[in-house]
């Protein structure tokens, strides 16, 4: 398969980006400052991140195409009102996780933004429920940019008259250079700000504004480490399709109508697991000391029963310390159970923590 | 006066009589990113010509840091352990990661010289 290339390849480059390769495309893990820099820069300012790998899947139909992605999204979908948003995950038969996303009511229906590496399964799996009154198609002339940070809104204002009155998880269209572009107040960073769905051929001149702004480029590597310290889930990491809602400790973002009333993917196990409990439970983790716990860490009791494995690991530029997320027996779940985690053959002690690591600093 | 010779994992070493310091290259620091997590050997470890020693780990991975000699450990440099990124600082410098007493001189006198280690790593980027 040939590398993708999002429309700002090029750009990236002249940034000084380092690539590598994620979900089939060549994307800038970092630039010239570095993974800290930018993670921090991020925190105190704002940073860009360009997301145009991840799909943006369009939906059209009337109140049959609500019915039909109820059936694989657990979402309260009747009631989502326009350019209001949701975060949830579109299930498999024995309640998995195929992709977690975020489902926008649109005019015609729904817009869906996917997980680059999982969007051409997603796309398959929820046109199983679909018909021929239903329109559905990915906009790959669209870029996705996230500015975040404390001050994303003051700078995009500046550029996009209005935005700064949008509402944490609300969208809606704005002008730019004559052009219409849909900006939903968001992001993954535990940040405040935005998502840009931007033409391609207006994307280097936003980016351009952002950094005259004095906006820095992010790559995936402080995106990685931002969005763990705000206890966020990585889709292929944290989440997978042997994974469901209850043991990602992500029952909250089930509503509460669509668990009394079923009728999704998986509805049975999860209405069992949220009554008896599930056999492990994603936690937070922070390790003694500077010692990294990385994906695959083996967890173990204090008395060296093994319990559990880590699922994302790295250093924490604003936590200034290790951190982790993994799954547990749901026994040792409890925030302040002493852990212990086998890296390179030595056991190292650790406990669970609460999540976010960072506390989180959005605009309701 | 210290003779210094390199690798082709990208480690340094100084050699002055029998005792080698030894650390990672600039170039090694460029590649790895930011240094957030650094272990070193115990004093009286014996580690092998070409064997893993210590561990480096930035946030982007970890990976490990070999002997270019063998020798017996007498320090591992604490002051990386405590603070890693230093290493990112003045890693040729201040930031070596151990010191041993070397068996085999030749070991040393088959390293990289200077030239040929800023060679090596044109031809070999990553």
């Amino acid at each position: 398969m040939n590398v993708q290339k999002t429309a700002l390849y090029n750009y990236h480059k002249s940034l000084g980006a380092k690539f590598v390769s994620f979900a089939g495309y060549s994307m800038p893990i970092q630039y010239k400052e570095g993974i800290v820099k930018e993670h921090l820069s991020t925190r105190a300012n704002a940073g860009f991140f360009d997301v145009s790998h991840m799909g943006q899947f369009f939906l059209e139909g009337d109140t049959s195409l609500t019915k039909a992605l109820e059936k694989i999204i657990p979402a309260d979908l009747n009631t989502l009102k326009l350019n209001h948003s949701k975060y949830s995950f579109l299930l498999n038969k024995d309640g998995g996780i195929i992709d977690d996303l975020i489902i926008t009511r649109t005019q015609k229906g729904f817009s869906i933004i996917l997980n680059a590496s999982c969007k051409e399964n997603d796309i398959k799996q929820i046109s199983k429920f679909l018909d021929d009154t239903h329109k559905y198609f990915l906009k790959s002339d669209l870029s996705l940019i996230a500015l975040q940070g404390p001050k994303a809104a003051e700078i995009l204002e500046k550029l996009i008259l209005g935005i700064s009155n949008l509402k944490f998880m609300t969208g809606n269209n704005f002008t730019f250079e004559g052009t219409n572009l849909y900006i939903t107040r968001s992001g993954y960073t535990g940040e405040d700000g935005f998502e840009i769905s931007i033409p391609n051929n207006k994307v280097e001149k936003l980016i351009d504004l952002l950094i005259a702004n004095k906006v820095k480029p992010v790559g995936l590597g402080a995106r990685d480490t931002l969005r763990l310290e705000a206890g966020l889930c990585l889709y292929g990491h944290d989440l997978n399709e042997k994974i469901n809602p209850v043991e990602a400790n992500l029952k909250w973002a089930i509503a509460k109508k669509r668990k009394e009333e079923g009728g999704f993917n998986g509805w049975e196990k999860i209405k069992n697991l949220l009554t008896s409990g599930s056999q492990k439970i994603r936690v937070g983790i922070l390790p003694e000391g500077k010692v990294i716990a990385r994906e695959n860490t083996k967890i173990f009791s204090p008395d060296n029963e093994e319990i559990g494995y880590v699922t994302s690991g790295t250093f924490g530029p604003s936590v200034n310390a290790p951190v982790a997320m993994g799954y547990v027996s749901p026994k040792f779940g409890e925030i302040g159970t002493i852990i212990k985690l086998e890296i390179r053959g030595k056991k190292y002690s650790g406990k669970v923590s609460k999540l976010p690591f960072y506390k989180k600093n959005y605009i309701k | 006066m210290s003779d210094k010779k390199y690798s082709k994992k990208h480690e340094w070493v100084s050699l002055e009589g029998e005792i080698a310091t030894v650390g990672i290259t600039k170039h090694a620091t460029e590649l790895l990113g930011d240094i957030v997590f650094v272990e070193v050997p115990e004093a009286g470890k014996t580690v092998e010509k070409e064997n893993q020693a210590a561990v480096v780990e930035s946030t982007k991975a970890a990976s490990d840091v070999y002997s270019p000699i063998t020798g017996e450990v007498i320090e591992g440099n604490k002051l990386i352990v405590d603070n890693p990124s230093s290493v990112n600082s003045d890693p040729e410098g201040t930031s070596w990661f151990f010191k041993i007493k070397i068996k085999d001189k030749n070991e040393f006198d088959l390293l990289m010289s200077k030239a040929e280690y800023e060679k090596y790593v044109e031809e070999n980027p990553s």
